[in-house]
């Protein structure tokens, strides 16, 4: 069965630079492994093609249990530069939210 | 040396509300306060206040707080420290002084100098977001080290009873006083790891205690309207005890605490501070009763040899437009709006941007989902070298009333200043920082 991200997990988002960081902390610590089998970094690359333009990097936290995603180029310069009304990128973490994950 | 310190931290921005620190201050049994009021881009913008006006520089919200807060701090022998000094903490300790004169109080100040490397650099050093010389960014307006924790340690051994800095790395900002009274060493990276995942929960102040995580129906957060901020039981052995006023709202989770954690940090194995390499894998949170989380496992390696500093250029002007449309087809009219702006404007800006707000405006993409808005609010961004040229943007939008689609209302113009921020290194012996006091 498909669900969304926000369905199972919640996300904060954080900026440096031009660089989006995104948690990913599932409510549940048993949907963990399912997060990192399908949320992998070439997925989130995909999924947020339209907003991040640089490499995606995938940091795991099992002990949290959480993963972290580190987006290069994303926020289209930076917050002082940006010419976007959400120059930190703080609204990201639900445009990750929106990814899809099949549950069992 | 102590068993236990308790350090709150009222602030964790420049914005940030005040009456939370206030609340902290009064009830929370605090050994220490801490103010947390600088963010990255800020000390630029402070810097060019400084150039307009040598007594200026520092928080421009350092009057309102010092005032509401300071007797209370000295009648419940609280410490504060914070980063409110901005560009100039010499300033800022001066009006501490100032008010504490004016309210009949006795006080010690100390200033926290020495971040201020603008003189330092070439300009050639080079920028660790673009891989060219800092000078190809633009006029660079000013350049600051985070000090760490050491920097501070000095003012902690005077009788200051408030500690004003100006740019240094926010956790240090509470590894400080964890040093200093726990009697921790300064080459001990276990502690300062430990450390410096206390101050990395704490430095955003609300966002540990339920701000910036509620979601009606899925995480729900009580009492948000008096929303408290954090404070922290240290014990020698670097057990870190998370907690807030009984009363207040807000709530502190181990959900609130891992989106902490994990905020605005790059590689977790490797959070680079002044104090530390810290390493967060291996934390361990923990619910121990209701608004009290545990937090274990911090880590860490030897302190980097560089300092990073934040240099401030001069990136121009941004000129922004905005006008309504409501209605059947508000979304048609708004983009037959937008494509006429982007046709006058397209030769005179290489950068220009146009958002539907309420459609596309703030993720570029709505992921499938495209209602029928009843209305849209059409906004338009340009970057210009002149000011004169950027609110050519605001003159197109509003001139959209009469030479635009039908129905369109409620016309705003907008001009500001850019200052941009990038990075480099500087060798950490090339930075000394200095303590100076003040008395009243």
């Amino acid at each position: 069965m498909k669900t969304k991200l926000y369905d199972i997990a919640h996300s904060r988002a954080g900026d440096k630079g031009n660089t989006l960081t995104l948690s990913l902390i599932p409510y549940k610590p048993e949907h963990f492994e399912l997060l990192r089998n399908q949320v992998t970094a070439n997925a989130v690359k995909e999924h947020l093609k339209q907003i991040v333009a640089g490499d995606v990097i995938r940091y795991e936290l099992p002990n949290l249990p959480a993963l972290q995603f580190v987006c290069q180029q994303a926020l289209t310069g930076g917050v002082t530069t940006s010419l976007t009304m959400d120059t930190h990128g703080k609204s990201l973490s639900y445009a990750l939210l929106e990814m899809e994950v099949d549950v069992q | 040396m102590k068993e236990r310190i308790r350090i709150g931290c009222g602030a964790g921005f420049s914005g940030d509300r005040l009456e939370p620190g206030l609340i902290l201050a009064q009830q929370g049994k605090l050994d220490y306060l801490v103010l947390e009021c600088l963010a990255e881009r800020t000390i630029a913008l402070a810097q060019k206040r400084k150039r307009q006006n040598p007594d200026t520089g520092y928080d421009p919200l350092l009057e309102r707080r010092i005032e509401m807060i300071l007797p209370v701090l000295l009648t419940n022998h609280v410490r504060l420290i914070t980063n409110m000094g901005a560009a100039n903490p010499l300033a800022a300790a001066q009006k501490v002084i100032e008010i504490a004169q004016r309210l009949n109080l006795s006080l010690t100040v100390a200033a926290i100098t020495g971040d201020d490397v603008f003189h330092q650099l070439t300009g050639d050093e080079i920028a660790l977001e673009t891989g060219k010389p800092l000078h190809e960014s633009g006029p660079i307006l000013s350049a600051n080290a985070y000090l760490g924790a050491d920097a501070i340690l000095p003012a902690l051994a005077t009788d200051a009873q408030v500690i004003i800095t100006g740019r240094v790395a926010d956790p240090s900002l509470f590894v400080a006083p964890l040093v200093y009274e726990l009697g921790w060493s300064l080459d001990n990276w276990e502690q300062l790891g430990q450390g410096t995942v206390i101050g990395h929960l704490m430095e955003c102040a609300g966002q540990l205690t339920g701000g910036y995580f509620a979601d009606p129906g899925r995480k729900e957060v009580a009492d948000m309207a008096h929303l408290g901020h954090p404070f922290v039981d240290v014990l020698a052995n670097g057990t870190a005890v998370f907690g807030k006023v009984e009363g207040t709202g807000g709530m502190l989770s181990v959900a609130t605490a891992k989106e902490q954690l994990l905020y605005e940090v790059m590689d977790p194995s490797r959070y680079f501070t002044p104090d530390v390499i810290a390493d967060f894998t291996q934390v361990r949170l923990l619910q121990a009763a209701p608004n009290q989380v545990h937090a274990t496992g911090g880590r860490g390696q030897a302190r980097p040899d560089t300092l990073k500093v934040s240099v401030g250029y001069e990136a121009g002007f941004i000129g922004e437009g905005e006008i309504s449309y409501a209605g059947a087809n508000a979304l048609g009219r708004a983009k037959l709006a937008g494509a006429i702006i982007q046709e006058r404007l397209q030769d005179r800006f290489a950068d220009l941007r146009i958002d539907y707000i309420g459609s596309t405006s703030v993720h570029r993409t709505s992921f499938g989902h495209y209602p029928a808005p009843y209305e849209i609010r059409l906004r338009v961004a340009g970057r210009a070298s002149t000011a004169q040229q950027a609110a050519l943007v605001g003159e197109e939008v509003e001139a959209l009333y009469t030479n635009g689609p039908a129905g369109g209302g409620g016309a705003r113009k907008y001009t500001h200043e850019v200052v941009g921020i990038v990075s480099t290194l500087i060798d950490r012996n090339q930075v000394v920082p200095n303590v100076t006091r003040l008395s009243a």
